[in-house]
């Protein structure tokens, strides 16, 4: 056993192999086994209690904790430089998960305009239905941030590299936004992962993933994670009251006096995960640990075939424009530069001339790229989205979601560059 | 309150060579965090004896509470502080005098003045960490909860398992 003086001082790529896993206790087994058990034994009566109680540290029920899902958590809380982790069933589940110890109902939230489009339907229809108000606001304009902040707002809500693409957030500004206003920043760190770009180091508190895009990265497995950085003072205010005041489920528990730097780790499982109920399957747990083993080296291919497919299609003539922030024309190469030393990920957008029709045929005439709503996969993806996930907005709605008739969204895979280029020009061809 | 370095090895080696604890604080009330220290303690096989002078003469788990550090009649390895820093430096000034090998203050518990005279006379010294968290964090316990523990290992890590206490 090594005994780490700085758990940090591992590189990332032995980190995202070996980060909370070890040979098994009982059998020596090398790889995490697949802890397939809904409930896990009690030494006695006592034992229940203590572990009912958050007294002792212990399996109970699926739902909670699964050894399995364990090893996940503390993989990615280690990749990204945190304190903690709590996995679930998908990335839309994190969200929710993040948000439910910092919100009560009436409570408001601002998130950035530019975020995944089922992020924004999510805060704007379901969250309202839980009296949590979204206001959003464009993380360009600090003014504009700042002046939708109010006493009743509990957090900030952006992507780090938004999907569909070319947007990069500047996420040490955003907190020091949060910070003024003694509330935390919550960093969707998604098209990033912890590859690219660690929020964390930019004073970002409270992290959430979609896993099933690059971080699992086979498009085989559904997954979410909220990390915290364990460095929000909880304390600093009485805005975060299921924080720091007694929670009646647990006997009165406060959890920022009990569990210190990871108590928002532990609201997150005991109240939201235990009550809510999106358990990660430990399946799913164990193919994203899989994938994860290899996120440098897919991360390094996926970018460099990005930059790769942007550059080809931005001197192509069928097409009008690319939003790469790789891409020199990009006006967020100066973020790219300071945030994505590593590359601004490979999901991006790009305008066909001719319109929705020409998008509608590209899309049908690519032989490589699938035709799918997914992003992170090792295969190539692409979708039109003003003729699917946006089909039922109005022209005009399509635009202003970055969903215009011309617009096609890119995810690039691992496959051999050149097949990729040629698989484009000639379904443009056909444009 | 920032975090202070320790190394894994330092504090791995405290809790191996430590037998009995005396823990001022340890509180009757089973909300308090105290008492869930002072149980997991116990059931790691530490004998835990509870110091907290409003309480002294009654039974917490089958231990009786005892008024000070003083009033214990058996050689004490650990002193745990669930007190406030300022009152730290006094129990500190007990640990010494009772020949405590080490003096933990707990999470959100710093006293560096005290530190420095504990450290003078030869005592181990560790502030603003809780030995429940180091415990579980070290014997691979606490990753279960999701936290980062920092370990690597290509090597069955020891439990360090519970034991029944009566």
């Amino acid at each position: 056993m090594i005994d780490s003086e700085a758990p940090l001082e591992f590189g990332f790529e032995t980190r995202a192999v070996h980060a909370g896993a070890a040979p098994d206790p009982a059998t020596g087994a090398r790889t995490t086994p697949i802890y397939q058990s809904v409930g896990f034994v009690f030494d006695d009566v006592d034992h229940a209690q203590s572990l009912f109680n958050l007294q002792d540290f212990g399996f109970i029920y699926g739902r909670i904790t699964n050894p399995t899902v364990s090893v996940l958590e503390e993989r990615v809380a280690n990749l990204e430089g945190g304190r903690g982790a709590v996995a679930c069933a998908s990335g839309h589940a994190a969200q929710q998960l993040a948000l439910y110890p910092l919100m009560q109902s009436g409570d408001e939230f601002v998130a950035s305009r530019y975020l995944y489009g089922g992020s924004i339907t999510q805060f704007t229809h379901t969250f309202r239905r839980f009296g949590w108000q979204v206001a959003f606001a464009d993380p360009g304009d600090e003014a504009a941030v700042r002046a939708a902040i109010t006493e009743r707002t509990k957090c900030l809500f952006v992507e780090s590299l938004a999907n569909p693409g070319g947007i990069i957030v500047d996420v040490e500004r955003m907190a020091a936004i949060a910070h003024e206003h003694g509330i935390p920043l919550i960093v969707d760190n998604t098209m990033a992962t912890p590859w690219l770009h660690r929020p964390f180091e930019y004073g970002a508190d409270i992290v959430v993933h979609s896993l099933t895009k690059f971080m699992g990265g086979h498009g085989s497995s559904l997954g979410g994670v909220v990390v915290e950085s364990g460095k929000f003072d909880w304390f600093a205010s009485d805005r975060f009251p299921a924080m720091t005041e007694p929670t009646p489920s647990y006997h009165g528990l406060r959890f920022a006096e009990t569990f210190g730097d990871f108590a928002y780790t532990m609201k997150v499982r005991a109240d939201a995960l235990r009550d809510l109920g999106p358990a990660l399957a430990p399946q799913n747990a164990f193919h994203i640990l899989t994938g994860i083993e290899t996120l440098p080296l897919r991360m390094e291919r996926h970018v460099a075939n990005a930059q790769a497919v942007a550059e080809y299609l931005e001197q192509h003539p069928a097409v009008a424009w690319v939003s790469y922030a790789g891409l020199p024309s990009s006006p967020y190469a100066d973020l790219a530069e300071k945030y994505f030393s590593k590359g601004p990920g490979a999901v991006f957008t790009f305008g066909v001339r001719g319109g929705y029709e020409a998008g509608v045929r590209l899309v049908e005439h690519v032989q490589i790229f699938s035709h799918l709503a997914n992003i992170g996969d090792t295969r190539s993806l692409i979708i039109h989205p003003a003729s699917t996930t946006h089909n039922q907005l109005t022209d005009d709605q399509k635009i202003a979601a970055g969903a215009g008739p011309d617009v096609v969204r890119l995810s690039v895979g691992l496959e051999t560059v050149d097949d990729l280029l040629r698989d484009l020009d000639q379904a443009l061809g056909g444009v | 309150m920032e975090p202070i370095p320790y190394s894994d090895s330092y504090l791995r080696g405290i809790l191996e060579r430590t037998r009995v604890i005396a823990m001022v604080g340890a509180s009757t009330n089973v909300r308090r965090p105290s008492y869930f220290a002072y149980k997991y303690l116990r059931e790691r096989g530490f004998r835990v004896i509870p110091v907290n002078p409003p309480a002294a003469g009654t039974d917490l788990l089958g231990e009786t509470v005892v008024a000070d550090l003083e009033s214990i009649d058996v050689p004490v390895d650990m002193v745990d502080i669930f007190r406030r820093s300022e009152e730290a430096g006094v129990i500190t000034d007990s640990a010494i005098r009772i020949g405590a090998k080490t003096v933990w203050m707990q999470l959100g518990i710093r006293n560096d003045e005290a530190a420095a005279r504990a450290e003078a006379a030869g005592l181990n010294v560790i502030m603003n960490r809780c030995p429940k968290i180091e415990c579980g964090r070290l014997y691979g316990e606490l990753g279960w909860g999701g936290i980062n523990s920092g370990l690597f290992s290509n090597r069955r890590r020891p439990l360090r398992t519970r034991t029944k206490l009566t």
